[in-house]
């Protein structure tokens, strides 16, 4: 028969699949930019441990808030401490963390949201009040609340993250799941007895999953923004640990008369966000998916 | 009768592929529409009649450009045209009727406004003046009190009302041609009758010229003087629409006759095997020429050319055509059904009847659903093992409703339905155990929606071969293997996506999904009206195949009722969920019958301008069934009076055994009707 057809396309592997979406993301400049970025700050937060100039924590009272020089890139901030060495290490507990909240965020907000969707009627309905109900919470002072009965440990605050930047993943999760509900190959997997664990993990998430993950992916920048105003509070990271919120806090007050050692990590922040945004619109766009028509929640 | 308004001129339209082929949606397509005739375009989905009929007012989609040719009006080239000059022929000289008038009214506003504001447009007319005018279009469309329905809002109109106010709206701007695209096809077989016939008066009293594309070729008959077929982008034949339905000289317009089921023949058409080419794969030669069962070896390399004959006014694209001249009074020769009919009952329906009624939260609490008068009501039917039952009836009339309830998709209020004389089925999914759900299997309506986008074909048929029999391996594989080739598709569709399938082809995936679980009883809701109809053929012809095959039992919801003349041994007609007639198909064709199936069987549209539609009761479009009495009073053209408003009628037995629900006593119900 018509096996030529240009309509016509094989069963393709995964790996084939995610580098062909790769691909297509790379093909629009803003896509290309975006890419770079995060794979260039993903790259950096793991050599730059061994790349770091200077110790970070080394205090050196003679060098105190010296200007950007050929021997200290980014000049030193008031306690002496190289800026460079402090920049392109402070990414790395800030990623590190928001990207494991981000996944428990994916993971908890997507099967909640996926399960309210299919099931329906009361459970839906009492779930998604109380989702309601967190999403009126400031999650700033919740976090705060958090942070300061259980401590700044790493073990609480990527799940007290994911759990609050799941709840809005809730209701993107259930309605696009509430999309596919209607259609027939549901009703025909539910007419045919399937359970709804099969119908879920066979029928729903296969359909629903790229939504989820571009909702998952800006999530990813928005906690990052959201971790780097707790360090800039000072319930982030502790010193002398070095962070890009934490840094932006200590040297505000220095603003006027040394800026380098806040330019450098604000930079670091914001092209990060920036690199991890566009790279989430690119991957919608490379699924196909119009991220402008759904409101942000 | 001479004077041409529209002239189409070697009009190519197509898109650029990835790769930068050009893909021709339409090729040289030449025709002129002269003032005052209807044109009729026909063809397949995917034959570009859409497309140039858009063309034909100056628009060529989001995607598309116009590759060549011209579309001449009023000797100007309409897609040469600056938007600003194309506003001011749209509207008042081209005006276009939508296929669905719900969608293409703004809900938020009032009938009267949208149409005002068309006037308003398309018109000098004053205020005043304006208001005068909206009633007369109203009238004129034959709604009834248009000052009531000038204030109505779109949502409380039925789909056969809004088309009418769509209608009204084209007619604002006093058009000199009205393109109309698939006008009726969402429409109710009787609705659809009452609005070409309104039609054809609007082209009879306006003296418009009209350009209606349909797929289906009984709507056509009806309305055109002249029809053009359309096969892959080319005008395959062009002709008077009476000598093009009676003697069609081209071999696709041939088959497509064939494939048409009728209601004057029982048994099932013959189907044309293949499909319409995509576009950009056409290689050399005839685009028929797979399908085609005159093909020779020349149609191969050859492309043929549109030829005029000038003795039939007829062109035609076909080398062959005149040995199809001498022979092509379209003989029809159907397969005659057999019926495996076993005198075990195997699905026995008594009392049912099924609520949508919201629950209050007592019965909430006492798990109970109260609800007086429910959608469906008291549906007894004893379904014996290898039938093929038909439910008919008009949207609305609960069909799919039962359906669902004997799936356990919908619970019912009351009744039983026992399966192979000693198993209650329970009425709710849950309580169902697998057994239960495996013997009755569903095929859907739209082949679209019911594969899972994500799933390749295997994937799709393994489902119900694991879930029930637990295959796994080289077993599963050999299964599916023997499934596909039950439906005719070959091992290599296994690694197929829906989405890479034709129509036809998606609904075979879902029919061997259906039939992988091996069950007794499979619904089929609609399974062909989402199909072309030459593919429709060849699905009914498989479905029928499979059940001589397979013992297997069909219950077959459809509004289509020379689809279910075709493959029903008996029928069972409803209206607003009561049962009207159940019977053998060969007797509930024929007369006496219920006055409501008498309704429908004059409704039906056949490929023939000969025979016209009986428009025998208003199309009304009744939200509840009544309280009390028959359901079908509101629209009966016979109703005897206050007997048939307070008291359900009685079942009455005709000599051939089909039972009819009516008050009207045989003898007379029969004599009216056979005039």
């Amino acid at each position: 028969m018509k096996l030529d057809n240009i309509y016509q396309e094989e069963k393709k592997s995964n790996f084939t699949k995610v580098s062909e979406i790769i691909i297509t993301m790379a093909s629009r400049p803003s896509g290309f930019i975006g890419l770079s970025i995060l794979i260039f700050h993903v790259i950096l937060a793991f050599i730059s441990p061994y790349i770091a100039p200077y110790d970070f924590k080394a205090i050196n009272p003679t060098l105190m808030l010296q200007a950007p020089s050929a021997e200290y890139w980014f000049g030193t901030d008031d306690l002496g401490r190289d800026v460079f060495t402090r920049t392109i290490l402070g990414g790395r507990t800030a990623l590190t963390i928001t990207f494991f909240g981000s996944l428990i965020a994916l993971l908890w907000g997507g099967l909640l949201g996926i399960f309210c969707g299919l099931v329906g009627g009361k459970t839906d309905d009492i779930v998604m009040r109380i989702v309601d109900a967190f999403l009126s919470i400031p999650w700033i002072l919740a976090m705060l609340l958090i942070v300061s009965l259980l401590g700044t440990s790493t073990e609480v605050l990527i799940p007290a993250l994911g759990f609050f930047y799941g709840k809005g993943i809730v209701r993107v999760a259930r309605a696009a799941t509430h999309d596919v509900i209607a259609k027939d190959f549901i009703v025909s997997a539910r007419a045919r007895g399937h359970s709804n664990f099969s119908i879920i993990w066979y029928e729903i998430i296969p359909n629903v999953r790229d939504a989820i993950l571009v909702e998952g992916a800006m999530r990813w920048s928005w906690m990052l923004l959201g971790f780097s105003s707790l360090s800039f509070l000072g319930f982030g990271v502790s010193p002398p640990t070095p962070d890009w919120g934490l840094m932006i806090s200590n040297a505000r007050g220095l603003m006027s008369f040394a800026y380098w050692s806040v330019i450098a990590p604000i930079v670091g922040l914001s092209s990060l966000i920036i690199g991890i945004n566009l790279t989430a619109d690119a991957f919608a766009k490379a699924l196909g998916i119009d991220r402008s028509t759904k409101a942000p929640v | 009768m001479t004077e041409i308004i529209q002239k189409v001129k070697n009009l190519s339209i197509g898109f650029k592929s990835k790769k930068g082929e050009e893909i021709l949606i339409l090729r040289n397509i030449s025709t002129n529409i002269k003032k005052g005739e209807t044109v009729g375009i026909v063809g397949e989905s995917g034959s570009g009649k859409s497309t140039l009929a858009l063309a034909m007012m100056g628009y060529v989609k989001h995607g598309l450009y116009t590759i060549g040719g011209e579309c001449e009006f009023n000797s100007s080239n309409l897609l040469k045209m600056k938007n600003r000059d194309l506003e001011k022929i749209r509207g008042r000289k081209i005006a276009m009727i939508p296929q669905n008038a719900g969608q293409a009214l703004t809900p938020n506003l009032k009938i009267g406004y949208q149409i005002d504001e068309a006037l308003k447009l398309h018109s000098d007319l004053k205020e005043e003046e304006r208001e005068q005018k909206i009633s007369e279009l109203l009238n004129k469309v034959r709604l009834p009190s248009p000052e009531t329905i000038a204030l109505r809002y779109p949502h409380e109109l039925s789909g056969g009302q809004q088309q009418r106010v769509a209608v009204a709206m084209a007619l604002a701007g006093t058009p000199d041609l009205l393109l109309l695209d698939e006008p009726t096809t969402g429409l109710d077989v009787t609705t659809q009758a009452h609005v070409l016939e309104l039609l054809n008066f609007i082209a009879k009293d306006t003296g418009t010229s009209m350009v209606y594309v349909s797929h289906d070729l009984g709507a056509i008959a009806q309305v055109s003087d002249r029809i053009i077929v359309m096969y892959s982008g080319e005008i395959v034949l062009e002709g008077p629409s009476r000598d093009i339905l009676k003697k069609p000289i081209h071999p696709y317009t041939y088959g497509l006759l064939k494939s048409i089921p009728k209601l004057s023949l029982a048994g099932l058409p013959q189907s044309m095997p293949g499909s319409q080419p995509q576009p950009g794969t056409m290689q050399r030669g005839c685009s028929f020429f797979d399908r085609c069962d005159f093909s020779e070896e020349k149609c191969k390399s050859n492309s043929p050319q549109l030829e005029y004959l000038e003795e039939l006014n007829t062109s035609v694209r076909c080398f062959n055509h005149k040995s199809l001249m001498n022979d092509s009074q379209v003989n029809q020769t159907v397969n005659k059904i057999k019926t495996s009919l076993q005198d075990k009952e195997i699905l026995n329906i008594s009392e049912v009847s099924i609520s949508y009624a919201k629950q209050n939260l007592l019965d909430q609490v006492l798990n109970r659903i109260s609800d007086d008068n429910p959608t469906v009501k008291d549906i007894n039917i004893n379904i014996k093992k290898g039938e093929t039952i038909a439910l008919v009836g008009e949207s609305g009339s609960g069909k799919s409703t039962i359906l669902k309830s004997i799936a356990g998709l919908l619970r019912t209020k009351g009744g039983v339905i026992k399966f192979d004389q000693k198993r209650n089925l329970p009425s709710d999914l849950k309580e169902r155990d697998p057994n239960d759900l495996r013997i009755i299997q569903l095929i859907f309506q739209n082949p679209d929606e019911s594969l899972n986008p994500n799933h390749t074909v295997e994937e799709i048929i393994a489902q119900p071969l694991k879930l029930y029999f637990g295959l796994k391996g080289e077993e599963l594989k050999k299964n599916i293997k023997e499934l596909l080739q039950k439906v005719r598709l070959g091992e290599f569709y296994m690694s197929r996506y829906p989405r890479q399938l034709s129509g036809g082809e998606k609904q075979r995936v879902a029919v061997a999904r259906a039939f992988a679980a091996k069950p007794d009883i499979i619904l089929c809701d609609e399974v062909t009206s989402a199909l072309d109809v030459s593919v429709q053929a060849a699905v009914l012809n498989l479905l029928q195949q499979l059940k001589e095959d397979f013992g297997t039992t069909y219950i077959f919801v459809s509004h289509d009722l020379a689809v279910v003349r075709a493959i029903s041994d008996r029928v069972a007609v409803l209206y607003q969920g009561r049962l009207c007639e159940v019977g053998p198909s060969k007797d509930v064709y024929q007369f006496p019958s219920h006055p409501y199936t008498e309704v429908l069987l004059g409704a039906v549209l056949e490929p023939d301008p000969d025979i016209k539609p009986k428009l025998v009761a208003e199309d009304i479009v009744e939200e509840k069934p009544p309280q009390k009495g028959c359901s079908f009073q509101g629209r009966c053209s016979r109703i005897l009076g206050d007997i048939c408003k307070n008291e359900i009628p009685p079942w009455q037995i005709t000599n051939s055994g089909n039972s009819i629900r009516c008050h009207i006593p045989l003898k007379e119900l029969q004599k009216d009707q056979i005039n």
